[in-house]
């Protein structure tokens, strides 16, 4: 059996609004937030907004940057870095958030999240 | 089941408590300790610092109170009174009977008074216990006019520490020896020169080859009268004369003392009585007394030995001596007097830099036999070890200043050779824990091997052995640079370099994180790159220098506009007060004089400070690694007692610094007289007002690891002073590590606060001009970051909550009300696992 979760692009900013190095923080219609990170070379990545080990909604402040090769966010609170590909948290065991699919398309930034 | 009875707490009988625990596998012995002070044993040799927090816990010894140990009992202020050897019985002070089956005896030593008219005065003192630091500062505490001051009878070790203790309470000491110099049991002729010179360089007046004839009263306070004809007015006296042996017990229960006092033992520390033991400063081993811990611990050891079945004879001790006094080394070891036959001296004197060094050779000139370091004594550990070996190099070499000559290595050492004298720990052992146990940090060796873990002398040789097996200690700054932060600061300075990106593609590797980029950043303010956000530098700034504001934990930040040196009008209290009540903020008073305006969210910022800029109000820095605060008290313009506008320095200073970006925060003070009502010695830079002029104390610290400020330099006028800050602050933020504040940068400088005063008074490394031009740059230069930020609609636009919904507060922020004032309410926070 499979099960398929529906999924949706929700358009956020224009691919301008984010620098390169830095973070974003974006409202979904559902309340939830994320966080949009912009690295050199067209890679962008999204995290959920809520760093879990403080509870404050603050990833998108954090300093990227890499671990090792691993492309990285440290929350700005307690500077746990966390895997911007999989939201995994480098510091701390068995704490991640939620990584989001997102694209850049004709400029604009998308993220794909739930409904 | 034998009983052991110790008689006597000190730091002697808990290394035997100690010895004994660790060595009697089958618990054969039950260990009970009768003390006469009603606190266990403490660190009496590191005494003269419970001056800095007249906390008696920072003494405390680990273990002392053996709690959770049923093995040993500690009975606290109840001192044996007398023993019965027949019945093998100890009366104690309250009666309490106590059987043994072998009993030692560590009663100490007490204090030598001379009996000089008038000794026994009120203000009279000596230098012992806490107790008695504790009386010396309630006599120095007592109110009275102008500077207080006290003299310390006798020159010696103590004497200079009890100097010392007296100068951190903010009195002028006195010093008054008998012998021609001071310190005549470690040093020489040569070196006791030099030594009164630095000394008296601290602000303490040294008589020698003096007697004290009379102490008099003289209304509430004293007269001393010298034999030399000098009469001293002074507050308290502190007799710091020698030490004699606490034999009392042996006598009356007939055991055999030594022709000079103190009860006599032989090498395996046993007196006439087979049963009964005599340890540490009450001891006389072969006739002996010995005045240190070391020899004390060695007999403690020897006695455990005994007790738990094994052998263990007194070896010669080791009386070398190393100190650190008002930071002026002096150390002496071996034969530093040439007392042996034949023995020859070569001695180095350098006046300009302050150091004396000599060495005692044999008469062969080929064996070191002993030696006296005065002024710089780093090489005190490497050449005690050498001492009755064969020399590595010339005499002359070796005393050569450093980097000229051949400087002795640890490599040159023998296995045999000891580093840690405290704890007798060899090369060898600690060679053999780094290498076969896998210690790989000085931390592990002090677990390991205990080394380094009493006085601490040896530490830096410690780390020269990790270097010396192969054990690299990194001073990388972090994964992407190999370089340290002062050799980034030194290359973005000589390259000009004005950008992260440039500079990790020249100098590091991969992409840079939370370590290097800010402390980069940080360099490159410093160095002046225009605003902390312009460009890519807006990237490598740590969220609060981002906002320009204090993160709390809710995720909202908290805003303090700059109040310089806590003076602040009616009407600017009220525009904080007004900006508070409209954006709904808590309040609170800081500890550096200024306002804490919490629960600001990001777009609130900008709003808030348009506000605080246009009623005269500029960025306070409290976000940033950079100067905070000059706290000072109400100064000579109010206050009966001032001696100096305190206020008014402080001010000038604040808007001076403001805005420097360093390797840590900065704070400073600024007193009006020596009642140090701004607490000054507890900040980076204290300055404290006498009535001729400023004293400028440096690397104090308050937080987890206090420290009180050194003095640097004393009753120099406004000028001297600010040139001296001004090169203390810029040397400080060219060289400290990252996050590294003012206090443990000067404790691990080499040279220590003597190297600091070459370099930024006396011009040593010829850089103060280049000092005195970043300096004059940076007050130039100096721009409020916050003004930046509102004339900017760029940098205004990163003040966003959501980049898809401007102006929607953060869901996620709520706040209840506690005492009148809003706070956060926290979200569940799930536990983590680290």
């Amino acid at each position: 059996m499979t099960t398929s979760i529906e999924r949706t692009w929700t358009a956020i900013c224009v691919a301008g609004a984010v620098p390169e190095w830095s973070g974003v923080a974006a409202l979904l219609d559902d309340g939830g937030q994320v966080a949009i990170f912009r690295l050199p070379g067209g890679r962008w990545y999204a995290l959920s907004n809520l760093d879990p080990v403080s509870g404050a909604a603050v990833l998108s402040r954090g300093i990227v940057g890499d671990a090792g090769g691993v492309p990285v966010v440290a929350s700005p609170v307690y500077k746990e870095r966390f895997d911007l590909r999989t939201g995994e948290c480098l510091d701390a065991e068995g704490v991640s958030v939620e990584a989001y699919r997102v694209r850049v398309t004709g400029g604009v930034v998308e993220v794909e999240a739930s409904p | 089941m034998r009983k052991l009875v110790v008689a006597g707490h000190g730091m002697v009988a808990h290394r035997l408590v100690e010895a004994v625990r660790a060595e009697d596998k089958s618990g054969e012995w039950q260990v009970v300790v009768l003390a006469e002070e009603t606190r266990p044993a403490y660190d009496r040799v590191a005494l003269t610092s419970y001056v800095d927090t007249w906390d008696p816990e920072s003494l405390s010894l680990d273990g002392a109170d053996y709690a959770g140990d049923s093995q040993v009992e500690l009975r606290l202020g109840d001192a044996v009174a007398s023993v019965d050897r027949s019945r093998k019985i100890v009366v104690t002070e309250s009666g309490h009977e106590q059987p043994y089956d072998a009993l030692v005896l560590a009663t100490g030593s007490r204090p030598f008074v001379p009996p000089v008219p008038g000794h026994d005065l009120p203000g009279c003192f000596v230098y012992r216990t806490i107790e008695d630091l504790d009386a010396i500062r309630e006599a120095a505490q007592r109110p009275g006019r102008g500077r207080r001051s006290a003299v310390v009878i006798g020159g010696g070790l103590l004497g200079l520490e009890a100097a010392k203790a007296l100068r951190d309470m903010g009195l002028s000491p006195h010093v008054v020896e008998m012998a021609p110099r001071l310190m005549p049991l470690q040093v020489d002729e040569g070196g006791g020169g030099l030594l009164r010179r630095l000394i008296t360089e601290l602000d303490v007046t040294v008589h020698t080859g003096t007697s004290t004839d009379a102490i008099e009263p003289d209304g509430e306070r004293y007269l001393a009268r010298l034999g030399n004809g000098t009469e001293l007015d002074v507050d308290l006296v502190v007799f710091s004369a020698g030490i004699r042996p606490r034999d009392d017990l042996a006598r009356s229960s007939g055991l055999e003392v030594g022709a000079r006092g103190g009860i006599l033992v032989d090498k395996s520390c046993r007196t006439s009585d087979p049963a009964v033991y005599a340890i540490g400063e009450c001891a006389a081993v072969a006739g002996k007394v010995y005045g240190i811990v070391a020899p004390g611990y060695a007999m403690a050891e020897v006695v455990a030995a005994r007790l738990t079945g094994g052998e263990g004879t007194f070896p010669e001790p080791d009386m070398s001596t190393k100190l650190k006094l008002m930071g002026v080394d002096v150390a002496s070891f071996g034969d530093a007097h040439a007392a042996t036959e034949g023995a020859l001296e070569v001695a180095f004197n350098d006046a300009v830099a302050g150091t004396y060094k000599k060495l005692v050779i044999s008469d062969d000139s080929k064996t070191l036999l002993g030696g006296v370091l005065v002024g710089d004594a780093s090489e005190f550990n490497t050449l005690r070890a050498m001492v009755g070996r064969p020399l590595p190099a010339e005499p002359g070499a070796i005393l050569a200043p450093a980097g000229g000559g051949a400087a002795v290595g640890v490599d040159a050492l023998p296995d045999a050779a000891q580093i840690c004298s405290c704890n007798a720990v060899s090369k060898g052992a600690i060679t053999h824990a780094i290498t076969e146990e896998g210690c790989d940090s000085v931390a592990k060796i002090k677990g390991r091997t205990r080394a380094g873990t009493a006085c601490g002398s040896c530490v830096p040789l410690l780390g020269k052995l990790l270097t010396a097996c192969g054990v690299e200690q990194s001073k990388a700054l972090c994964e992407h640079f190999p370089q340290s932060r002062a050799e980034l600061f030194q290359i973005l300075q000589a390259t000009r370099i004005s950008t992260f990106s440039e500079m990790i593609d020249r100098y590091g590797t991969g992409t840079g994180c939370a370590l290097c980029k800010p402390a980069i950043a940080s360099i490159l303010a410093t160095l002046g790159n225009g605003h902390i956000l312009a460009g890519e530098q807006a990237t490598l700034q740590d969220t609060n220098d981002k906002f320009l504001a204090n993160l709390q934990r809710n995720g909202t930040y908290s805003v303090v506009p700059r109040i310089p040196g806590g003076e602040i009008t009616p009407e600017k209290l009220m525009v904080i007060a007004q900006v508070a009540m409209d954006f709904g903020l808590y309040t609170k008073i800081t500890g550096g004089q200024r306002i804490d305006l919490f629960g600001a969210t990001v777009d609130q910022l900008p709003l808030i400070w348009r506000r605080l800029v246009d009623a005269g109000f500029e960025s306070g820095h409290a976000y940033g690694k950079s100067l905070r605060t000059v706290k000072s008290c109400v100064g000579s313009t109010w206050c009966r007692y001032g001696v100096q506008d305190s206020v008014g320095l402080a001010i000038e200073l604040e808007l001076r610094y403001r805005g420097l970006r360093s390797p840590h925060k900065l704070k400073s003070a600024v007193s009006g007289c020596a009642r140090e009502c701004a607490e000054a010695r507890s900040k980076d830079f204290g300055i404290i007002a006498t009535d001729k002029g400023w004293n400028l104390y440096v690397g104090g610290n308050g937080g987890a690891t206090p420290r009180h400020a050194d003095l640097l330099v004393s009753e120099v006028d406004t000028e001297t002073l600010i040139r001296t800050i001004d090169r203390f602050l810029m040397f400080y933020v060219r060289t400290a590590d990252r996050l590294q504040r003012t206090a443990p940068w000067v404790e691990e400088m080499d040279g220590g606060l003597g190297h600091l005063r070459a370099v930024i008074v006396d011009d040593k490394l010829g850089i103060c001009e280049d000092l005195d031009a970043a300096m004059a740059k940076h007050v130039g230069d100096y721009a409020d970051e916050w003004r930046g930020v509102l004339e900017d609609p760029e940098k205004l636009a990163k003040f966003t909550s959501f980049v898809n919904a401007p102006g929607t507060p953060d869901p996620t922020i709520s706040f209840r009300t506690e005492r009148e004032q809003k706070v956060p309410v926290l979200l569940g926070i799930p536990e983590v696992k680290r």
